[in-house]
């Protein structure tokens, strides 16, 4: 199967075939949800539509270079990557109440994006060349990484980004195989961390975002009617859903950030569940795929790496649909691929080119 | 992958390892995805209906749509009570850039002054957005005109035709029809304790008075609905659902204009009242009071200066003096005592007494005058009810008590509703030991009796009463309701209202029905009749009774002298009649307040009215069916015309005098 897989035109374009396939099939649903939240703007379409075009040229351009080239590049774009991030708390643009973007004078750019790749990247190739499951000591090393742009993201403050950011080198360190003993210590650490980081670290809002998200009725014209009026849209989608155009919570503007944030509202109302399994399977595949290229990844560099851009990717959709049908607060965090905007949207596609690079470069290092 | 593997590097176990975790992690992640779409499940699934029913809440508004009000028409076919269009300039808030600047813009073209403005900011701040607010709420025709010629500078500021009550003949029918006014807080919560308060979510006016009242139900029609898909901003999207309201229905009154219009010209402004009614089914044909006022001011609401002008005359023009006012029946009554008197035994038609000008009751000095002060000299009851006289009559209910005379006048419906269609009624005063009890704590002299005979005393009567109870005589016993209702139009057809009889007044020898009839007869056939002169000549044979009430005591010897009393303090002129005499069809009652004798002042109004309505049946013979040739028709049972109208008639008890 690997000697006819090489020879074929996709292994030599570096491309994964069923990956892509995946990935097109998000894009498709993407565009048809996207026509109707946003109420037949074909402006937005097309600004979309070259997005998904940029993100697919970017994968096609990463999966170009072999996984020893991440590997040696991990380092110092993590480092330059803090730096910025470092840039941003002390000379950042303020947007929506938060300190995210640079202005670089031509365009506006959020170093946290960056941080999405690098430190999987990073957290592999440390953990990779040392023995595995990783010693205690290489264990907090890895921490500290993770530790030192989770903070600086969480204080400017994005909540969600700082989540995704950690959660990827945690995946990495997971899946380098630390002790189950040492996960549940730190599971217990979290824990009983969970009062300081309410009572001390978190700002208002966010406080406020989980009061709101534990009783959403309590304000429900306030606070909690984004996720009463999502909550309306989905159930009210019932099994087959209104029909594409027909979703009412959506079409009459009762739906707040319909086509970012809470655009899977907007396909639940119109698509119902049988448009949800749908959905959610196509994820599956790509996940499943995503986790086939890392076991099959040569070496563990490639595997960590693989292994947690995919689980990463995983959490956007586990924290975007729980938290726009009500089961998590309301962090900022986009479904994947689907929800219109730019930023997230690239980075996914990168990850995915390093996926095809770590997955069609095999052979090529093997011989 | 470029460093050296370190020596003691096993590939294969952390290529085992990696695996397992992976494994780990795709059972993580699918327990994970099915907790989603469990709760996703029981989102769409389980509760679907509960969400689907906010989803609709959100965007479904239901919004009524009021009927428009039945129309009245009198029994020939003449609207007396109609809708008209009023024009108002509204302006929807929400689409106007430069609100100030569009206002003082539309002040300066149509002449507003600065209390239109005021008054317009006043309501933009209650009114829900989106809703229009009216800049104008009546424009004149000009300025209509003008506006619609400038319209198209001014987007977002419409027209809006609204329909309102108008009542043709004005002041001419005012206390029978009563008028419509705004709905206000009392109607509110009344509405709400009946459970109509939905039927009403349209409605801006409510009867008031008189038949707008009593039939409001009828009239009011049922409203529709219209059924809107909103924006969160609840800005109307499309109409997803239109119900028409049902019209109220068209009615038909018994009344006559003509005849009404005649009253009111023989009432000429002065205080009094005409009834008269169709003596074979107790149709009302006319029911004045007068003074009278403009419904129409009440319609758009009165001004308070206006309406404590009403309030206040002295006229006391607000009351309904037909059904509410309270007079003395005086000599009126004579015909029912002399059949009490024949009934009990205690005369005969042959029985004569001696007049010498007064009564007195045995063994006692006190002593009861005769308007005559030199008497009758000897009379028999025909001379009695002919001549009014009133020493006949002393020692009548002398004889019989007052007892038994109480409870035979209640028959003829004294001192009781007459049920006619309308709320302002009051009961007026039968009188009895019990009654005086109730209302001074006193017991009953003998010397209350006396009075009673003739009509005066504690016995008061309405003008409906007078008329009702002269009908019942005239049809010999047979009771049938004054009814204002003719018919009733609707969609399936036209439903005549049956008479409403009661159970029958029965005598003991039928023949003295004719005794006291013969009576009245004679009071306007013969040349001793006192109101011989206002019937002379007529076309047809009528029978009727003056009537003269004292408004004030006077002492025994004392010479009454119209001339010499304050007006208020005159006699109230009354008179009863019917015709024909053989077979009665029309009765009526007149009583002028403080116009002196009966005969003189009343007698001619009665005649004036009886000759009207038989010059009119000359003319045009009443014809029920003549308007309403075509339509089906069908007659209503009792408990039918109940259900379309439960309002049961409320002692309002307001004296005329």
């Amino acid at each position: 199967m690997e000697r006819r897989q090489e020879n074929t035109i996709w292994y030599k374009l570096h491309i994964d075939l069923p990956l892509l396939l995946g990935l097109l099939g998000l894009m498709t649903i993407s565009l048809i949800v996207l026509y109707s939240a946003g109420g037949q703007d074909m402006d937005l379409m097309l600004r979309q539509a070259v997005r998904l075009g940029f993100g697919l040229i970017t994968m096609f351009v990463l999966a170009q270079f072999s996984p020893s080239f991440y590997a040696r590049w991990a380092m110092p774009v993590f480092l330059a990557g803090v730096a910025l991030l470092v840039a941003v708390l002390l000379v950042g643009h303020v947007g929506k109440g938060a300190q995210r973007w640079l202005n670089l004078g031509f365009f506006m750019f959020q170093p946290s994006e960056i941080m999405k790749l690098a430190m999987p990247l990073m957290v592999a190739s440390y953990i990779g060349n040392k023995n595995l499951p990783p010693s205690l000591k290489h264990t907090f090393v890895a921490c500290a990484i993770i530790l030192t742009p989770t903070l600086l993201i969480s204080k400017q403050p994005d909540l969600g980004t700082s989540l995704l950011v950690a959660a990827s080198g945690v995946f990495a360190l997971f899946l380098a195989g630390v002790s189950w003993k040492l996960i549940g210590v730190a599971v217990a650490g979290a824990s009983a961390f969970a009062p300081v980081l309410w009572f001390f670290l978190m700002h208002n809002y966010q406080r406020q975002r989980v009061l709101t998200f534990l009783n959403p009725e309590s304000d429900p014209l306030g606070s909690g009617y984004h996720i009463i009026q999502s909550k309306i849209a989905i159930g009210s989608g019932g099994i087959f859903g209104k029909g594409w155009m027909q979703g009412t919570q959506s079409q009459l503007d009762f739906l707040p950030e319909r086509h970012t944030d809470f655009i899977f509202a907007v396909y639940s109302e119109e698509f119902g569940l049988v448009g949800i399994a749908l959905l959610l399977l196509l994820y599956i595949f790509i996940i499943c795929r995503g986790l086939y290229i890392a076991s099959q990844g040569q070496s563990a560099f490639s595997r960590l790496t693989a292994g947690a851009l995919t689980l990463t990717f995983f959490v956007y959709i586990f924290v975007n649909i729980g938290m726009v049908s009500g089961l998590l607060p309301v962090v900022g965090v986009p479904l994947p691929l689907v929800s219109y905007g730019g930023t997230s949207m690239v980075t996914l596609m990168a990850g995915f080119g390093i996926l095809m690079s770590i997955h069609t470069h095999k052979r090529l290092l093997a011989n | 992958m470029n460093q050296p593997s370190v020596a003691m590097r096993d590939h294969s176990a952390e290529s085992a390892l990696f695996v397992r975790r992976v494994v780990v992690s795709i059972v993580f992640v699918l327990t994970l995805i099915s907790i989603l779409f469990l709760n996703l499940y029981y989102l769409q699934v389980e509760s679907f209906q509960v969400y689907k029913t906010r989803s609709n809440d959100n965007r479904i508004n239901v919004l009524p749509v009021a009927p428009n009000r039945g129309l009245i028409y009198d029994r020939n076919g003449v609207l007396l009570a109609e809708n008209r269009p009023i024009f108002s300039l509204e302006i929807t808030t929400e689409k106007i850039a430069d609100l100030e600047q569009t206002v003082n813009d539309l002040a300066q073209l149509l002449g507003l002054d600065q209390d239109d403005i005021d008054n317009f900011y006043r309501q933009k701040k209650r009114q829900r957005r989106f809703k229009p607010v009216a800049l104008v709420p009546r424009l004149t025709m000009e300025q209509a005109a003008i506006f619609s010629v400038n319209q198209h500078h001014y987007e977002g500021v419409n027209i809006e035709a609204y329909l309102k009550r108008y009542y043709p003949y004005g002041e001419t029918l005012t206390h029978m029809l009563g008028y419509v006014g705004k709905i206000n807080d009392r109607d509110v919560i009344r509405l709400e304790k009946e459970g109509k308060s939905a039927t009403y979510a349209a409605t801006r006016d409510i009867g008031k008075q008189g038949i707008e009242r009593y039939y409001e139900d009828m009239l009011h029609g049922v409203p529709g609905y219209q059924e809107v898909e909103v924006n969160n901003r609840g800005k109307i999207i499309r109409v997803l659902k239109f119900v028409p309201p049902e019209p109220g229905k068209d009615i038909y009154l018994n009344i006559d204009l003509a005849m009404q219009q005649k009253a009111k010209k023989m009432l000429d402004g002065r205080r009094g009242s005409v009834v008269m009614l169709d003596a074979n089914d107790g149709g009302v044909l006319a029911l004045a009071s007068s003074p009278s006022y403009d419904p129409n001011l009440f319609v758009h609401g009165i001004s308070s200066k206006n309406y404590n002008a009403l309030l206040h005359s002295k006229d006391r023009p607000l009351i309904n003096r037909a059904t509410q006012g309270r007079y003395p029946p005086a000599s009126t009554i004579k015909m029912q005592m002399a059949l009490l008197g024949l009934n009990e035994g205690v005369v005969t038609p042959q029985t004569r007494i001696w007049d010498p000008g007064s009564w007195q009751i045995p063994n006692t000095s006190k002593r009861f005058r005769d308007w005559k002060r030199w008497g009758h000299g000897w009379v028999d009851v025909y001379h009695a009810i002919e001549q009014s006289c009133d020493t006949y009559f002393y020692d009548l209910i002398y004889q019989v008590g007052i007892d038994k005379t109480s409870e035979f006048m209640k028959q003829f419906g004294f001192g009781d509703y007459t049920g006619i269609d309308i709320a302002e009624e009051t009961r007026a005063v039968m009188p009895s030991r019990g009654w005086k009890r109730a209302r001074f704590n006193q017991p009953w002299y003998q010397g209350d009796t006396i009075s009673v005979g003739i009509g005066q005393g504690y016995w008061t009567a309405t003008p409906i009463q007078l008329a009702h109870a002269t009908a019942n005589l005239a049809r010999r016993g047979e009771i049938i309701v004054p009814r204002l209702l003719k018919s009733i139009r609707t969609v399936s057809g036209t439903f005549e209202v049956p008479p409403d009889h009661k159970p029958p007044i029965v005598l003991n020898n039928d023949s003295h029905w004719q005794v006291a009839l013969d009576g009245m007869y004679g009071v306007v056939n013969k040349k001793t009749g006192t109101a011989h002169k206002a019937f002379a000549d007529t076309a047809y044979v009528a029978a009727g009774k003056s009537g003269t009430a004292q408004v004030i005591g006077m002492k025994e010897d004392e010479e009454y002298d119209a001339e010499k009393l304050a007006e208020h303090h005159r006699d109230n002129a009354m008179f009863v009649a019917y015709a024909p005499f053989d077979n009665p069809e029309v009765v009526t009652s007149v009583v002028v307040e403080n116009a002196g004798g009966g005969s003189s002042h009343a007698a001619p109004v009665a005649r004036a009215m009886l000759d009207a309505y038989f010059e009119r049946k000359q003319a045009q013979p009443f014809n029920p069916s003549f308007s309403l040739s075509n339509s089906l028709q069908s007659n209503l049972t009792r408990d039918e015309l109940e259900t379309l109208s439960d309002e049961q008639p409320e002692s309002t008890e307001v004296g005329a005098q």
